[in-house]
């Protein structure tokens, strides 16, 4: 028999000062005032369609990682997660306190990933990821929104990229890896605003800050493949975008316009985006929706799919391939949201010897990584819960006694390196990028020395 | 009574029926004009290629990991739609107002089918209380809404039994066929009416948008 709610263990109260302190402030017409606006205004057919056509089923539950990873808690199924909140708000019109909306935010932002896995289990099709976007919405108007997410917001308006990446650091980043680049290859370079380029190439702004090899390795890989491409000097560069997952969709929409215009400006034929799921959903779908464009103004790829180009166009060749069993991650914005899975598998299997595909759910159906729609960015507060929220990836993973998981997602990486630790793997994560490097076969006139 | 509800109580209904689904269907379309992503991204083709897939029992992967409900919800279904509309009784009362006939299934299967849509209501209603996933999101709305669809079947069964009272029976059994009929546009069984459009909305932007499947 059910469980009724209140014999369901505590949830741990995570203090956040997003939440905490901004919650403070807020009287409960301001509430109601900026619930209706949100509701009267901005949400239309798809909103009341969803909420009406719901019949509380419950068929979405097994979707759901959240769910299934605290022991099917209820409150973590998608419709549980739509009960404590909107269905609240409406009943009582938008008059709620303070503290429930902090409540909501929790669930919206912290235990839901967006992934949309439950609009493939939902037999109407209810898109329970839009409807908690818009209680996230709510919240960013009421700025009860967790403290790092905001952070991450708060560079995005200010610097135009994630991180607080200056514009000289930026050039600077670039020309250290372009001269990095050039030990190794002789005619690796990095080439800044060229106008009517092959390739734009961008990436997110943790790539410069923390992991700048990675913009070294393409420039080696461009090399190779005698790509004719270019980054922008200026504004537009970074692809991610963290105010879309805040709620914050003004600036979600200048993020993504300044993205496509430097695209644009620089006459590029298409735009090739680094190995990140979350920044291309909000380059091809979300972006482009907010500023009512159907389809992207320069057409955009995803870097999986550009390095399966590559290689079945024999532009790259593998010399040898890598050996240490490898198992996949495959991220939702681009296997569920570009149905790239078996060009993924292609590429591994060109690149790896050892190739362990995970267990079921995969392609469409896989797991989401935990980290997704923003949850990372809620930052260390809320790690714990993550980690426990996804204990079913980690018996995924584990079935498959891999030493390496290849993930071409930035979010992704940084939520299975959490759940390695948190469960003890003993695995290691690589971007796909890395793998090809190690792979790829360098003409002996590139060779530096 | 009885003249009563086998006379303008139908045509209440029917027109309470139809009028509340065109008038849902339009305030959808207004709707959705408002809302500036859902018409653009509607394609037939893909809309209809996750349609198919959903109407198909066990073509998606969710309706295979949940055999019994997928079974039991679509016999519920079909016999919901299907039987009403081809019971002899039914057909004979058109034929006697209108003069128009069609296909009838026998007494018998009738009979059955009846049980079969009791026990899926029965299912239901157990599964709502057992499954804390589904007991968590459970109003008294939904048990009524269950109810509300069960009645007219429950009424027929015992009227076509002549248990109890026949005539006291056939008008309760109008009363609730009614109720259920004037309901289906203005509560959560207007799924009947926007199922397609959710559906192939979802197709639609899994398919043409994101290249992938939603099944
Ligand atoms: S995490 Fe994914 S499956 Fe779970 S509620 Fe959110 S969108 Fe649905
Ligand atoms: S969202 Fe869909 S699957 Fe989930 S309870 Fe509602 S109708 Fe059922």
């Amino acid at each position: 028999m059910g469980l009724p709610a209140e014999m369901l263990p505590e949830i741990p109260v995570v203090s956040d000062p997003g939440l905490d302190r901004n919650a403070e402030n807020l009287t409960k017409g301001q509430i109601a005032e900026v619930i209706n606006r949100v509701i009267d205004r901005e949400t239309a057919a798809r909103f009341r369609i969803y909420l009406n056509t719901c019949v509380h089923c419950g068929l979405c539950s097994d979707a759901c990682h959240w769910f299934l990873s605290n022991d099917r808690d209820p409150r973590f199924s998608p419709v549980g997660k739509v009960k404590q909140t909107l269905w609240e708000i409406l009943k009582k019109k938008g008059r709620v306190d303070a503290d429930f909306l902090k409540e909501c935010s929790r669930i919206a932002q912290t235990e839901c990933n967006g992934c949309r896995k439950c609009s493939m289990y939902c037999p109407f099709g209810v898109d329970i990821a839009y409807l908690l976007f818009v209680v996230r919405r709510i919240c960013y108007q009421l700025t009860i929104v967790p403290q790092f997410l905001q952070d991450t917001v708060n560079s995005h308006a200010a610097t135009m990229n994630q991180m607080w990446v200056k514009q000289d650091e930026w050039v600077d980043t670039l020309q250290w890896q372009e001269e990095d680049a050039r030990s190794e290859i002789v005619t690796a370079r990095i080439p800044l605003d060229k106008e009517g380029a092959d390739v734009f190439y961008s990436v997110i702004a943790p790539e410069p800050k923390i992991l700048a090899q990675l913009i070294g390795n393409i420039a080696q890989i461009m090399a190779v493949a005698k790509v004719d491409w270019t980054m922008p000097s200026q504004d537009g560069w970074d692809n991610s975008n963290m105010a879309m997952f805040a709620g914050d969709f003004e600036i979600m929409g200048r993020v993504e316009r300044a993205h496509h215009e430097a695209a644009l400006k620089l006459k590029a034929k298409r735009i090739v985006m680094g190995e990140c799921g979350h920044a291309f959903r909000g380059a091809v779908y979300d972006g482009p929706k907010w500023l009512g464009w159907r389809e992207p103004p320069v057409p955009v790829i995803h870097a999986v799919d550009f390095y399966h180009e590559l290689i079945t166009s024999g532009r790259i060749k593998i010399a040898r391939k890598f050996e240490e069993p490898v198992t996949l991650q495959e991220p939702c914005n681009i296997v569920r949201g570009r149905g790239l899975g078996t060009k993924l598998r292609e590429v591994i299997q060109a690149t790896c010897a050892d190739f362990r595909p995970p267990p079921e759910p995969d392609f469409e159906h896989n797991y989401c990584c935990g980290a997704g729609g923003g949850v990372i960015n809620c930052g260390p507060p809320w790690k714990t819960s993550r980690v426990k929220g996804n204990s079913v990836k980690a018996e995924q993973l584990a079935a498959t006694k891999a030493h390496i998981v290849i993930t071409p997602c930035h979010n992704c990486h940084a939520g299975i390196e959490d759940i390695i630790s948190g469960y003890k793997l003993g695995m290691h994560v690589r971007f796909l990028i890395e793998i090809l490097m190690q792979v790829m076969e360098i003409p002996d006139e590139l060779k530096a020395e | 009574m009885y003249t009563f509800v086998s006379g303008p109580l139908v045509w209440i209904a029917f027109i309470v029926f139809a009028g509340g689904m065109i008038y849902q269907f339009l305030s959808m379309l207004k709707m959705a004009k408002k809302d500036k992503v859902v018409l653009p991204y509607m394609s037939l083709k893909y809309g209809l290629r996750s349609l198919l897939h959903w109407l198909i029992p066990f073509a998606s992967k969710n309706m295979r990991m949940r055999y019994e409900t997928t079974l039991v919800t679509f016999a519920f279904h079909i016999c919901l739609v299907l039987l009403p509309i081809f019971l002899t009784a039914h057909v004979v009362m058109f034929s006697a107002s209108w003069g128009l006939h069609w296909v009838t299934v026998s007494e018998k299967a009738a009979d059955w089918l009846t049980v079969l849509v009791i026990f899926a209501a029965i299912f239901f209603l157990v599964r709502r209380w057992m499954l804390p996933e589904v007991r968590f999101v459970t109003s008294a709305s939904d048990y009524v809404l269950l109810a509300v669809v069960a009645a007219p079947f429950v009424t027929g069964f015992i009227a076509h039994r002549q248990w109890f009272d026949y005539e006291t029976m056939v008008v309760i059994h109008m009363i609730s066929g009614a109720a259920m009929l004037m309901a289906i546009p203005f509560t959560r069984l207007s799924h009947m009416l926007f199922f397609p459009f959710t559906r192939a909305y979802m197709g639609s932007e899994f398919g043409a948008v994101r290249h992938a499947r939603d099944w």
